[in-house]
Order: C-alpha cells, then sequence, then structure tokens
C-alpha cells in the first residue's frame, strides 16, 4: 500500500444518505478474481443509460468531475454488502478520500485497508461543502493525513478524528498482514493456552461430512442421529 | 468508539464482552486489539484475492482446521452442473477449488450433499457455537450470533488476515441491549419482528454497535428464527446481532456432526450455560419492542428500514424533517413506482422469491408449504423456491413439501444464495415487482430495474398463491 499523507484536488458531490455498496458496485461485477479494472463499473447503474452510454448529469460524468479525487456523499456511505470491491472501484476510479456524515462499518474498516481515507464531518460542514460544490464547482479541497486537517478553499481547517494506529498505518503505507503476521509467537502462546477448538478436518467415525479438497469426491450426507460414540470429541475452552 | 478493557462495575459482563475479554491475543495500549478467529468460513466470491495476497506473500494457511468453504453466491440452482453458466462465475468457481486444494481446506463443493449457503450449512453442521468467534466474507455472517457467538462479517483483506494468522485487528465495538417484550401472534414471523426494528432504528441505527436481543418473545423463537433476527442485523448498521445460548440452543446442537460427544458434550454444555450476560451488566444503549404490537411487516422502498406493516399506507416523504430525508424517500418512491399514501396491499407482483440465508431453513420452507398447500401459484407469478442448503432440500423433499411448492406451480431449486444477490441469472427483470424472503431492498439488488418487497415466508408464500401483496393471516 502506498503511503497515504496530503494531497488537494477537486470533488465530488453525491448528497444521497444511504449509499449502499450495491449502488457503488452492483454484484455481476463481484465475479473477477482480481483488484483492479473495478472503476469502470463505478456507480454503475447510476453512471450509465441502458443503452452503456455515460449520462451526463450524473456527477461523476460531469466535465467539471475530471480530476476530482475526493467524493462528498450523504449520510451513511457504503452500508450494506461487506464487498471490498467497493473501496476498490472508487480507487481504481481515481478517488482517495470519501468525506460524509457517518460510514458503514465494514465498508469504513475495508477502505482503510486499502489507502481510501474516510472522513466523518459534522452536519454543518457537510452542508458547507454541498453548497461549496453548487457555487464552485472548480474549488479544491486540501487532505492532510498528519494534521488530520480538511481544509477548505477559504482556508478554514477542519479537524477529522482517526485513531492513532489506523493513522501510522495509513501515513507509513504499512500492511496489516505484515503487522499480524509478526505476532505469530503471541498468536501461538494464545493457541496453547486456548488449544481446544471445533475442527472442520474432523471427519473421525464420519462426525463431520468428509468435504472433500476437489470437486469430485461423494460425500456422505450429514447424519445427526448417530448414537454417542463417547471420547471422540475436544472440549472447548 | 469506547475503549473499554475493563468489566463493568462490579464485574457484571454481557454475553459479548464475555466472548470478547476470552478472545483477545495482545493489545497495545490505545490501540486494536488482536482478536482470534475460532471459525472461518469462506466461499466463492469474497476470498479469491484473499488467497492470491497469501500466494504472494510465500504464506500458508495457519489453520486449515478452524476454516470451512463453500460455495453459495453464484452457483446454479436449476442443476447442479456448471455447463451453459457465466464463464466468470464458473471461473471463480474452480479458483475456490484450486484455492482449497493448494492451502489444504475442506470444501462443501457443487456436487457435495452437505453444501449450501455457508450462513446455513455452518449451523446445521454443528460448526457454529456459542462462546465462538466467527467471521466471513460476507455480511450476513451475523446469522451465527443466533448461538450466541461473535460473528461478524469482513472486507478480503481481513479474510487474508484471518487466512494467515488466524486473527483480526478490531476495535471494540458498543453494545446495544435489544429487549424484546410479548410474543409475536400467529402468522407474525421473526422476519417481521427484524423489518420491524429496522423500521424503528434505522439503516444506521446500530452502526458502531453490537445489539444483543434478550426478553420472552426472543426466547420464545426456534433457532431457524433467531438465525433470521441476527441475519439481517447487519441491515440495521450493526455488525454483529447475538442471543444468548439456552436450551433451545443445546437441543439444537446435540448429536450435530460438529458438536462435541459424550462426557465432552457435557463439559460443553456446562461451559456455554456461564455464557448468558451477568445481571446488572450495562450496554451503552437500549432499544425495546413490543412483540404483541407487531404484524406482518413489508418494505415499499430501497433499504430494509423503508418498510411498513403490511396493510399501512406509504408515507408521504413532504412530511419527514429533513431535506435529505425527503430526498431519499422521493428517489426510492420513483424507483418502486408508488405513490405517497398508496397500499402495498393488494399491489400486484410478478416473482416471488422464497429462499436466502435470511429464511431459507427448513422452519421458513414450512411455512410456505403451510399456505401453499393445496393451493396454485396465480397466474402470471413466477415462483421460486431455493432451499438453503442440499440437506435443507433433501428433510424438505422427505416431509413433501417440495411436492407442495411443485403441485403449487412454484420452480423448486438447488441450494444456493439464488435471487437474494442475483449473480446466477435467478434475478428480476427491469420493472419486475417481487415480494422476497432475502434481506436486501436496494435499487437493482435482484436484477437491474428490479422492484423488491421484503417479507416473511408466510407473507411471500400468500403473494404467491393470491397474485398481490397479501396478509398472510388471511390465508390461515
Amino acid at each position: 500500500m502506498q503511503p497515504f499523507t496530503q494531497f488537494s484536488s477537486r470533488f465530488v458531490v453525491l448528497p444521497n444518505n444511504n449509499i449502499d455498496t450495491d449502488q457503488i458496485i452492483p454484484a455481476r461485477f463481484l465475479k473477477t478474481t482480481d483488484k483492479v479494472g473495478l472503476g469502470r463499473a463505478l456507480f454503475f447503474a447510476w453512471r450509465y443509460a441502458a443503452d452503456g452510454t455515460p449520462r451526463p448529469e450524473f456527477p461523476l460524468n460531469r466535465p467539471d468531475a475530471a480530476g476530482a479525487q475526493i467524493l462528498v456523499a450523504g449520510d451513511n456511505f457504503g452500508c450494506g454488502s461487506s464487498r471490498e470491491h467497493a473501496p476498490w472501484a472508487l480507487l481504481d476510479f481515481g478517488l482517495r478520500t470519501v468525506i460524509s456524515t457517518s460510514f458503514g462499518d465494514i465498508f469504513r474498516q475495508n477502505s482503510l485497508k486499502n489507502g481510501l481515507l474516510p472522513v466523518t464531518v459534522d452536519g454543518e460542514t457537510h452542508r458547507r461543502l454541498l453548497a461549496l460544490a453548487s457555487s464552485s464547482p472548480e474549488a479544491q479541497l486540501s487532505v492532510d493525513l498528519a494534521s488530520q486537517t480538511l481544509t477548505l478553499p477559504d482556508g478554514q481547517a477542519i479537524t477529522f478524528a482517526i485513531d492513532p494506529f489506523t493513522k501510522d498505518c495509513l501515513l507509513e503505507g504499512v500492511d496489516e498482514l505484515g503487522y499480524l503476521a509478526r505476532l505469530a509467537p503471541r498468536i501461538a502462546a494464545y493457541e496453547q493456552a486456548h488449544p481446544a477448538r471445533v475442527s472442520t478436518l474432523d471427519s473421525v467415525q464420519g462426525r463431520l461430512p468428509p468435504a472433500g479438497l476437489a470437486r469430485s469426491q461423494e460425500d456422505a450426507p450429514p447424519s445427526r442421529r448417530e448414537a454417542p460414540q463417547g471420547g471422540a470429541g475436544r472440549p472447548r475452552s | 468508539m469506547t475503549d473499554r478493557s475493563m468489566p463493568t462495575a462490579g464485574g457484571a459482563r454481557t454475553l459479548f464482552q464475555k466472548i470478547w475479554d476470552e478472545h483477545v491475543v495482545t493489545q497495545e495500549p490505545g490501540g486494536p486489539a488482536v482478536l482470534y478467529i475460532d471459525a472461518h468460513l469462506v466461499h466463492e466470491v469474497t476470498s479469491p484475492q484473499a488467497f492470491s495476497a497469501l500466494r504472494a506473500a510465500g504464506m500458508r494457511v495457519r489453520r486449515p482446521d478452524l476454516t470451512l468453504a463453500t460455495m453459495d453466491h453464484s452457483t446454479p440452482t436449476r442443476t447442479l452442473s456448471l455447463a451453459g453458466a457465466d464463464p466468470e462465475a464458473v471461473q471463480q468457481i474452480h479458483q475456490l477449488e484450486r484455492n482449497c486444494q493448494e492451502f489444504g481446506i475442506p470444501l462443501h463443493a457443487l456436487d457435495s450433499p452437505s453444501r449450501g449457503i455457508v450462513h446455513v450449512i455452518g449451523p446445521e453442521l454443528g460448526y457454529t457455537q456459542p462462546g465462538m468467534t466467527i467471521v466471513c466474507g460476507d455480511s450476513h455472517t451475523s446469522t451465527h450470533g443466533a448461538f450466541g457467538a461473535l460473528a461478524f462479517g469482513i472486507g478480503t483483506s481481513e479474510v487474508a488476515h484471518v487466512l494467515a494468522t488466524q486473527c483480526l485487528l478490531q476495535r471494540q465495538p458498543r453494545t446495544c441491549r435489544v429487549l424484546v417484550d410479548g410474543r409475536l401472534g400467529r402468522g407474525v414471523t421473526s422476519k417481521d419482528l427484524i423489518l420491524a426494528l429496522i423500521a424503528q432504528i434505522g439503516v444506521g441505527g446500530g452502526t458502531g454497535h453490537v445489539l444483543e436481543y434478550a426478553g420472552p418473545a426472543i426466547q420464545a423463537l426456534s433457532m431457524e428464527e433467531r438465525m433470521t433476527i441476527c441475519n439481517m442485523t447487519i441491515e440495521g448498521g450493526a455488525r454483529s446481532g447475538l442471543i444468548a445460548p439456552d436450551d433451545v440452543t443445546y437441543q439444537y446442537l446435540a448429536g450435530r456432526p460438529g458438536a462435541p460427544r459424550g462426557a465432552d458434550w457435557d463439559a460443553a454444555v456446562a461451559r456455554w450455560r456461564q455464557l448468558p450476560g451477568d445481571d446488572g451488566a450495562s450496554f451503552d444503549r437500549t432499544v425495546t419492542l413490543n412483540a404483541d404490537a407487531i404484524g406482518p411487516m413489508i418494505t415499499y422502498g430501497t433499504n430494509p428500514g423503508m418498510a411498513l406493516p403490511i396493510a399501512a399506507p406509504v408515507p408521504d416523504p413532504d412530511a419527514l424533517p429533513d431535506g435529505g430525508q425527503r430526498q431519499a424517500a422521493a428517489r426510492a418512491l420513483a424507483y418502486m413506482g408508488l405513490q405517497p399514501g398508496q397500499a402495498v396491499l393488494n399491489h400486484p407482483v410478478d416473482v416471488v422469491f422464497i429462499g436466502s440465508c435470511t429464511n431459507g431453513r427448513l422452519v421458513d420452507l414450512r411455512q410456505a408449504a403451510q399456505i401453499m398447500a393445496g393451493r396454485h401459484v396465480a397466474p402470471g407469478v413466477r415462483v421460486l423456491v431455493v432451499p438453503g442448503s442440499q440437506a435443507v432440500k433433501q428433510a424438505a423433499e422427505a416431509e413433501g413439501l417440495a411436492r407442495i411448492f411443485r403441485e403449487a406451480g412454484a420452480e423448486w431449486r438447488e441450494a444456493g444464495c439464488s435471487m437474494c444477490i442475483a449473480m446466477n441469472g435467478d434475478q428480476l427483470e427491469p420493472g419486475q415487482y417481487g415480494v422476497s424472503t432475502s434481506n436486501r431492498n436496494f435499487e437493482g439488488r435482484q436484477g437491474p430495474g428490479g422492484r423488491t418487497f421484503l417479507a416473511s415466508p408466510l407473507t411471500a408464500a400468500a403473494a404467491a398463491v393470491k397474485g398481490v401483496v397479501t396478509d398472510p393471516r388471511t390465508l390461515l
């Protein structure tokens, strides 16, 4: 992940509340096994007419949206499905920051993992941004992560919240997978102290259907009326 | 978000807190917790990029024995063959097979009798148990909270984290108690209850919280009915919804393939009985509902919070206090082709879909069959009944439910997510009205231009035989 530090750009506005991730990226585009190229499908149903041509009135299709790296959206942006394809599509389109009064929990987590910064502002700031978009469509906003500041064209600086750990990861471009992997000894110690879990591989005595590792295997139907075998189970901690 | 790592006064802890405390591996002061994950469920749509990330990093799956894969989102339901299926979906399914083979993960594949929707097979295999942390790259993972587990959806990056380390970085959420008094009446289901709750708190109402459902109306529910409630918790904005385990839970689990046996079973139940929240444990918020006051519900708009009692008129957007709300409501009505003050009751219906991880279990199919037995699908209405798993399918056939559906003129399908997410060709055509037992009525969710009314299996079956939105109590 590239470090996220600061930038300035135009912004584009989608004022609707509760924009769900099905709108951000419809499900039929989730059949990809890749992360890239989803920008074409971003807001697909709103962006394109039935014949596939871009709708000129849609904010992302307007000429003054060119080069915009900031999206200002209505409340509860990114609610619904957990698809990480939503931030991938936004990033692939060229957006780097989304500003709203609130975000869906899973969408916010997914965005942060990919270097798309969700910025939460209060209602009044949000209204100011919407008014600014109407009056000055070519206005630029500045985002500075280190100082946690969103700066408006008139110079007013608005502070936004972000937890220190996440902020540091973004500033340094740290991949959380690496961070977690380095905790392997602590994880092993936890597993030692909490040993017993429900095993999916436990097909001893037909207790779990012997799920195949390749598609051609026959499986026995699950049976729940077996007489208790005794002793074969593992206690859970 | 509050960072509460100490128990509340007197040491009284909620069910959530007990599970959370038990699973924290480590925590930097002021930083997120590293949470151990007991069970990781995997499906074909949100996993390919995660496995690719592991491959690129040269990492293996840490605990294949705590991982279970199935295919459900884009699998065909007319047949168990991939011939003629969307080539991209076929590619994705084959990718999952290759990944499971390479990384040693048990896979319930297309032709497996134990395959099905991921949140249906986990519980029916006895793999979902009280006190566990359970995750999956799917927001309806909240379903498993019905067993008193901490279960939530994650994105593909986090899928990679769990595959590689069996852990996640998580900030502790806030808690909200949902107390449901009274009892659901005849013809009123747990689906109506959760729709009523989301109508009350809104689709963002639970954001940042886990919900714990309690009260006599909850305790009276079967496990399958509890799963419907926890399943749709995410539609109210909360990632997780939990119901404390009790004898109903233990009775459901006893004898299932993944459940302990003999002395281990007794020990497990004794442990699980310690899980329900302590008296006096405090929550950040409380919401109350009275089940006596809830009737059959139906959505009229384009998110699950836009729901009404079935005979109520569609609200007037102009009556809403806020400009943004007015605009959203007006947009929703325009999309749905509805007028303020119009009744959804008696609205014509083109398609009925009975299935999904919300209402695709045996109890749900029994409810639908109760209405459809001896009746016929209305002229011009297409009805799909899609069991949530092949085990549900087998049981429904053994009980004669499938015959009822077929004789009524409904299509009886193989298991899968099907029309809930419309990734496999099962979908609404533009402009069609569908009554669906699934969980989302977003614009285009069930097909571009498709117009969804979310409802219970009883309400859906009633619409199927009448051809219009119908109060199911008139047919019972």
